[in-house]
């Protein structure tokens, strides 16, 4: 016991990577208990990391070999935040595949799906609690690899899938090898690849040209894997094509860990060259976040396929996280670490529920297809409207206290302007999302025919339903872990 | 737990326990009917015990859970607060009784959607009511647009469905692009919301600003319809006139006006409000809704749209009285909330009841059915003279209140303002009342006998009378507000 305790961490990463090889072995009858199994198992040590956490910075040595040798995972507020998020959704998401996969897949490549779902769980993990930046680029292309292959199983419904699998691959080995280089360029002025001995070392470089040379190229590759405007162009199409039960766990989780990524690099690795990662922020993350906000929103109201549509609304929130980043405060950090818990929920819950509705449905999900679903399967489309009304930020849920925060920050950043924008893009997000809620309750095709509702999706759904609706009343918890986060990014450690 | 706490408990729970009950007892239409006036009942009472404590001197305070490390959902009511809950509660119990015979009378459909969502909206009132710092406030404010839409859009045409998309989109993008702002911005600047009597700002605002913020709030706080942003008062009429009635004459648009006064009261202190003289371009401004309103109203044959355009006046005064922010103007401006609420309650009854009983809509149609709907027409009758202002009823205490107010602080003009007004009511609102009595009957149909219809307007009408003769306990709530 005192063993499984002691190796929380490794746990969480190596369960979800081991199993994986375990599910291509064993009959395609275990994939999915060894997935759930496995994924369970990850979030059940995230939990108690999170529960057995005292502040401060936790380092664990791999093998017991310390740094800068051995591989370090590094727990703090805000890697052990983005962790419990990642492992929880993406445990919920594995329960809730199971009803949904299965509609869109061959049955016969359940063992292959389930170990490149592992795979890319685990990279996810491992890129979170990674305390070397070299170890980030291999957990990225691990997750991003098995993400591949997740996409393109969506050819067996749509053949668009394959073209869309094929783009996610080239544009992410783009990111992951601009981050790769960017690495290399910092490597070669410390000789160290720890994040830590990166941080107090990079200042102390003798030429700082290629220094900040590898902070442009590592933030480009993590912008391009995070899907910040401009280059976020893969997301909506790969989010679009997948089997839902994919795009339930990509939306949820993917990118979440580059985003964390994105600030470790910003705030941790280069926290010494504060007038140069604030001209970054100031005039490039700020104003990206911005048009992805705009550009998502607009996009999102033009479309009718629900499952594109959340896609693009995601562009919009990685956006709103983005900004919260951007400006480079506690509380503006604090408000981007608070959206990617919330967001996570909500969007997990609403590709979740969108999920079973469109397999009971048999067809692909657009507004029109869904009309009267509130009264055909009352309990999933509730489900899928609380997650709603949280993405629009409807007080009393979990949206609102992120866009609460979101402005708090902005306004006390200084940046009041912004704040008009901000709010006018989350008052058109009420246009999109209101449009399903009269699509559900207010229209009908005709066809009243009651759908059979299955427990394994509407009991995940309502899982995050609850938790939006929780964490929207009583949101001391994850405001107090996301203030952590920001306090553990901005210290200089 | 006190036994002011169980009564703030049951006050905001009862309501919704009704939609609870109402949705259950789908099938049992009169155990789901009788559910919507039992909890006004106990609604009111709990109400009432609420309002008598805070007279007694006390601050009954609720908290129910921490919202953030920063700020918590608590209900701690003020003395405007318990005014108000009075208010939403009291005029639930006649609108529940009525709403029932107005819904079975005209045979509308989705009976129940209506009950559930006129429940959770008086949840939504009296959560507003009770607010103890701002952002609860805006939480139940959204809440409360979002409650009342499927209301709005209740008979689903094409045109009802339009109207909700103006509905909601107005009332959230105000709220949204001005409210919430404002909201921020005075949690920065004094890094607390909570209502305190003198505000929370502390001159750490300057005085142009604060004509800026209170801008934001009078305008963000869309439900009060002061023109420009009135647009979508008049559109939900397409509602049922139970709607109508309720939550455009008492709950919804009373939570906008009431919003400000609290603001005004409890956020920005009048102090500072009269110490920055910019904020005298709201006082024209809510000035010039009074006028402009009262003028679209007359042109309006259609009975209920005059009735919207007279609402969109009525509620010009209560932010008149805001703005102008002396002691009297205040005192003036939370009594208008309960005596307009009890007047315009009944004027929507009986447009309603015109409208199931002897299907009549226009005002021009009236004409000599005084005599055969007696008691309606007496009923509109006094209510029309309530909000008139002229004595003996309740109308004449906010009306004075409000002119001596002006008087205080010297603003002539808004003297001059309130009387044109008056006049201009005179005349749109008494109408049909003398069209009723004193023109020759245009056919000879008779109207259905509706008790449930008829009672409710006569027993509010009654009301408007006594508050002329004891205003207890709104006088006495608007003046602990004035002296704390």
């Amino acid at each position: 016991m005192t063993a499984f305790l002691l190796n929380l961490p490794a746990i969480v990463v190596v369960a979800p990577l081991l199993i994986s090889v375990v599910a291509v072995l064993t009959p395609r009858l275990f994939a999915w208990p060894l997935a759930c199994l496995a994924t369970g198992l990850s979030c059940l040590a995230a939990w108690l990391l999170y529960l057995r956490f005292a502040g401060g910075r936790l380092s664990y040595h791999l093998g017991g070999w310390p740094p800068p040798w051995g591989i370090e995972f590094a727990i703090d507020g805000a890697s052990l935040l983005v962790l419990v998020v990642i492992a929880s959704l993406s445990f919920i998401a594995t329960i809730a595949s199971r009803g949904v996969f299965f509609a869109e897949i061959d049955p016969a490549d359940a063992r292959r799906v389930f170990a490149a779902w592992l795979l890319a769980i685990g990279g996810l993990l491992g890129l979170v609690l990674s305390a070397d930046a070299f170890n980030v680029f291999v957990f990225l292309e691990i997750s991003s690899l098995a993400s591949v292959t997740l996409v393109a199983m969506g050819g067996k419904v749509d053949k668009r899938a394959l073209v869309t699998a094929f783009n996610y691959l080239v544009i992410g080995a783009i990111g992951a090898t601009f981050y790769v280089i960017g690495v290399g360029f910092c490597y070669a002025m410390t000789g160290t690849l720890n994040m830590l001995d990166l941080a107090d070392r990079l200042p102390l470089a003798s030429n700082l040209t290629p220094v900040f040379i590898g902070l442009a190229f590592m933030v480009t590759g993590l912008m391009v894997k995070a899907a910040i405007f401009p280059v976020h162009f893969w997301l909506p199409p790969a989010y679009g094509f997948a089997p839902m039960a994919v795009t339930a766990l990509l939306a949820a989780v993917a990118t979440k860990a580059p985003l964390y990524v994105l600030g470790r690099v910003v705030f941790t690795i280069f926290g010494g060259f504060s007038v140069m990662t604030g001209f970054i922020l100031q005039w490039i993350l700020i104003p990206l976040a911005l048009m992805a906000i705009l550009l998502g929103t607009i996009l999102a109201l033009y479309e009718k396929d629900v499952k594109t549509m959340l896609a693009q609304s995601s562009v919009a929130q990685i956006g709103y996280i983005v900004l919260g980043f951007g400006l480079g405060t506690a509380a503006g950090l604090q408000a981007g670490l608070l959206h990617i818990a919330n967001h996570a929920m909500i969007k997990g819950g609403m590709f979740i529920g969108l999920a079973g509705m469109a397999v009971a449905l048999g067809k692909r999900a657009t507004t029109s297809n869904l009309a009267g679903m509130g009264r055909r399967m009352p309990i999933t489309a509730a489900g899928f409207i609380v997650c709603g009304l949280s993405l629009i930020g409807v007080p009393l849920t979990a949206g609102f206290i992120s866009k609460l925060y979101l402005v708090l920050a902005v306004i006390d950043g200084g940046y009041w302007q912004i704040t008009a924008l901000v709010l006018l893009a989350s008052a058109l997000s009420v246009a999109y999302v209101w449009r399903l809620v009269v699509a559900f309750w207010f229209w009908g095709d005709g066809n009243e025919a009651r759908l059979a509702e299955n427990p394994l999706v509407y009991a995940p759904l309502w899982l995050l339903a609850v938790a939006n609706i929780w964490f929207g009343i009583n949101a001391e918890l994850i405001v107090a872990a996301a203030a952590s986060g920001a306090q553990s990014l901005l210290a200089i450690l | 737990m006190t036994l002011i706490q169980f009564c703030l408990m049951l006050g905001l729970a009862t309501p919704l326990l009704v939609a609870v009950v109402a949705w259950l007892t789908d099938t049992l239409p009169n155990v789901r009917d009788a559910a919507g006036p039992i909890g006004a009942l106990i609604t009111l009472a709990a109400a009432l015990m609420v309002a008598s404590d805070v007279l007694a001197g006390n601050i009954p305070e609720w908290q129910v859970v921490a919202f953030t490390p920063s700020i918590a959902l608590t209900f701690r009511v003020t003395p405007l607060g318990a005014l108000f809950g009075v208010v939403a509660a009291g005029m639930w119990v006649m609108a529940a009784i009525y709403s029932v015979g107005y819904m079975r009378g005209g045979g509308e459909a989705h009976q129940t959607r209506f009950a559930v969502f006129y429940a959770i909206a008086i949840h939504a009132a009296m959560a507003i009511a009770w607010s103890g710092n701002l952002l609860v406030m805006f939480v139940f404010y959204e809440i409360l647009t979002f409650s009342t839409y499927p209301l709005v859009i209740h008979k689903q045409s094409p045109e009802a469905m339009r109207v909700g998309w103006l509905y909601l989109g107005m009332l959230l993008a105000t709220s949204l692009l001005l409210f919430l702002p404002a909201l921020v911005w005075v949690w920065l600047v004094a890094g607390s919301l909570d209502f305190t009597p003198g505000g929370i700002l502390g001159g750490r605002i300057g005085t142009s600003q604060v004509a800026w913020l209170l801008l934001l709030f009078v305008l963000g706080i869309g439900k009060a319809a002061i023109m420009p942003l009135h647009r979508w008062l008049p559109a939900a009429m397409v509602a049922p006139t139970p709607v109508s009635a309720l939550l455009h004459a008492v709950a919804v648009v009373k939570a906008g006006v009431f919003g400000i006064l609290m603001v005004v009261v409890y956020i920005i202190g009048t102090d500072a409000i009269i110490a920055s003289p910019a904020t005298i371009w709201l006082v024209w401004l809510a000035s010039a809704t009074i006028l402009l309103a009262s003028i679209i109203a007359m042109q309006h044959d259609d009975l209920k749209a005059r009735l919207a355009y007279s609402t969109i006046s009525q509620l010009a005064y209560i932010i008149l009285g805001a703005c102008v922010a002396s002691r009297l103007a205040v005192m003036g401006a939370g009594l208008h909330i309960a005596m307009h609420a009890s007047a315009k309650i009944t004027l929507f009854f009986c447009a309603g009841a015109l409208y199931v009983a002897a299907h009549r809509t226009k005002v021009s149609e009236l004409d000599g059915l005084g005599y055969r709907m007696p008691f309606l027409f007496i009923a509109f009758g006094v209510a029309a003279l309530s909000i008139i202002g002229i004595p003996p009823l309740g109308g004449t205490w906010s009306k004075f209140f409000l002119m001596a107010g002006a008087a205080e602080r010297g603003l002539i003009a808004v003297i001059i303002v309130l009387a044109i007004s008056s006049l201009l009511n005179l005349y749109y609102l008494l109408e049909p009342v003398v069209r009723g009595f004193m023109k020759p009957p245009l056919d000879k149909s008779v109207p259905a006998r509706m008790p449930l219809v008829i009672i409710p307007p006569v027993i509010t009408a009654g009301i408007s009378l006594w508050l002329f003769f004891v205003p207890w306990p709104f006088a006495p709530l608007v003046r602990l507000m004035v002296l704390q």
